[in-house]
């Protein structure tokens, strides 16, 4: 059990910064399970210390124009399009 | 549970070219990669309609090789699971247990072998979703070393842990399809050149004469009796083969689950933002403002997606990033000097690929934290970005048990080798 583990009302919290809907139960079942996960989490304060040591190199290609997906492929799955867009909710 | 053992989420036939050295080989695609023009679904609602638009590169690999693609095989939704049970589609039948789970998350992959529904199949290995099915359902099963292969077209769950492995009914015939799907790829920015022109099909030799093999006793000592007798079992006959087998201790693996699920949760919350209902997937309809529909579109994904995607915002959010985020990041450079140092003295590391045989279906549904539990052998090979082979080493009155080997990093023709020998 982790003794910062979040209430009910933070996993709600949790949940509209992640924008995913959830029921009452759900809520209440994420409360428990998060308890017993996030104290396991918690043991990973034993671990030292360690130099790490990335070797790691950026991988870049030129800027040009190639071949894509036309506009009609790329709209192909979208629910609802709008004169050749993406049709979606109001932003605000 | 039906007589196909509900391997397929959609059955259809592509043909590849005329020639090639997979001709005459039928493979199963998991369904989180891309096939142009045939439905790939995740395992997941959000996506029951979405058809990409394009091949993913390993695809075009199969096609151009002449395999004949029969199908799209059911998966844990996303790849988070170990059981396939979290899939929309139902929960997969293993065909070499009747009445336990096939493993996960590539468990229709791995059944699909193991029913003779195809000659191969691809999955993908997050945490150990193509080895840990490759052990549950008998069949071989390779996750190679980061890199190797593309994973342009792979729908992303965890992209720093993640690779698309093959499944197979023998080392060899695991390693050929190894073959044609590795190599670099211009639209994978973190593929290698190590996968070029490889052959490693030809290293499935069974020579095992004076090779050096380590067992770390933390991946030994939690398996159940069963899975250690077949492990000790088949380190027998290695040694009967002239291989030297000896102890080592990797400490850092005691923390390898918390330190993976940090890291996978905390990818995963980010890579399923792109499902917004909008450009693809289940809409959330156009009433409202932006964020409701979003979250209207996002009650499509199933519980533990939710639960993932949760905790890796929590993980990620204002405060306790340095505590979960920073510390799993730690404990992954740790893990990663553990095997370094491992392979100053032996040339691959065995243990059980999963520390108990096939669980009974439902058995571990209620309870996450003891399912993520079950993957403390797989895991800290993502971690450490190497290459692993699980390999069938006979059976358990519960089922298959499987064995696995671990290499050095592009030391894929090591740990096939000793696979073979297994085999053998």
């Amino acid at each position: 059990m982790s003794e910062t583990s979040p209430g009910p009302e933070e996993v709600r919290h949790v949940a509209d910064l992640a924008r995913v809907g959830l029921d009452d139960e759900e809520v209440e079942r994420f409360t428990d399970q998060f308890a017993d996960i996030l104290g396991y989490f918690e043991t990973l304060e034993e671990v030292p210390e360690v130099e790490r040591e990335a070797d790691l190199a950026n991988v870049m290609r030129a800027d040009e124009v190639r071949e894509s997906l036309s506009q009609d492929e790329a709209l192909s799955n979208a629910p609802e399009t709008e004169d050749g867009y993406f049709k979606g909710p109001n932003v605000s | 549970m039906t007589d196909d053992h509900n391997i397929f989420v959609t059955e259809e036939i592509v043909e590849g070219a005329d020639d090639g050295p997979l001709a005459d080989a039928t493979v199963a695609v998991k369904d989180n990669i891309s096939t142009e023009g045939v439905r790939t679904t995740c395992g997941s609602a959000m996506l029951d309609d979405y058809v990409p638009p394009y091949d993913a590169t390993v695809v075009e690999s199969l096609k151009a090789a002449g395999a004949t693609i029969v199908g799209k095989a059911n998966m844990d939704e996303f790849g988070m699971g170990s059981t396939t049970e979290t899939s929309a589609f139902g929960p997969v039948e293993n065909p070499a247990a009747p009445g336990r789970v096939p493993g996960g998350s590539s468990g229709g992959s791995a059944a699909a072998v193991a029913a003779g529904e195809a000659d191969l199949a691809l999955g993908s290995d997050t945490g150990g979703s193509v080895r840990n099915p490759a052990a549950f359902c008998g069949v071989v099963g390779i996750k190679p070393t980061y890199g190797l292969v593309s994973r342009y077209g792979l729908v992303a769950y965890a992209n720093s842990l993640e690779q698309i492995g093959p499944l197979g009914p023998t080392v060899e015939a695991t390693a050929e399809l190894l073959d044609v799907i590795s190599g670099p790829d211009d639209r994978d920015a973190t593929s290698r050149e190590e996968g070029a022109d490889t052959d490693y099909a030809s290293a499935a030799d069974g020579d095992v004469a004076g090779t050096t093999i380590g067992v770390p006793t933390e991946l030994v000592e939690g398996a159940d009796a069963g899975v250690r007798e077949r492990f000790e079992e088949t380190l027998e006959d290695l040694r009967d083969g002239g291989a030297i087998v000896e102890e080592v201790s990797l400490p850092s693996v005691e923390h390898a689950v918390e330190a993976y699920y940090v890291i996978a949760m905390s990818e995963a919350s980010s890579n399923l933002a792109r499902f917004d209902g909008v450009r693809y997937g289940n809409s959330g309809g156009f009433e409202g403002n932006w964020n409701e529909a979003f979250s209207d579109s996002r009650e499509a994904f199933g519980e533990e997606v939710k639960r993932r995607i949760l905790l890796g915002t929590y993980a990620l959010s204002a405060g306790y990033h340095d505590k979960y985020y920073k510390q799993a990041q730690d404990a992954r450079a740790w893990v990663k000097q553990d095997f370094d140092e491992a392979f100053e003295s032996v040339d691959v590391l065995a243990s059980p690929t999963m520390p108990t045989p096939p669980f009974e279906q439902g058995e571990s549904l209620e309870d996450p934290l003891q399912m993520y539990l079950a993957d403390a052998n797989t895991v800290p090979v993502n971690l450490a970005d190497l290459p692993a082979i699980s390999v069938p080493a006979g059976e358990t009155d519960a089922g298959p048990v499987g064995v696995q080997f671990v290499g050095p990093a592009f030391g894929e023709e090591a740990i096939i080798r000793v696979g073979s020998a297994v085999e053998n």
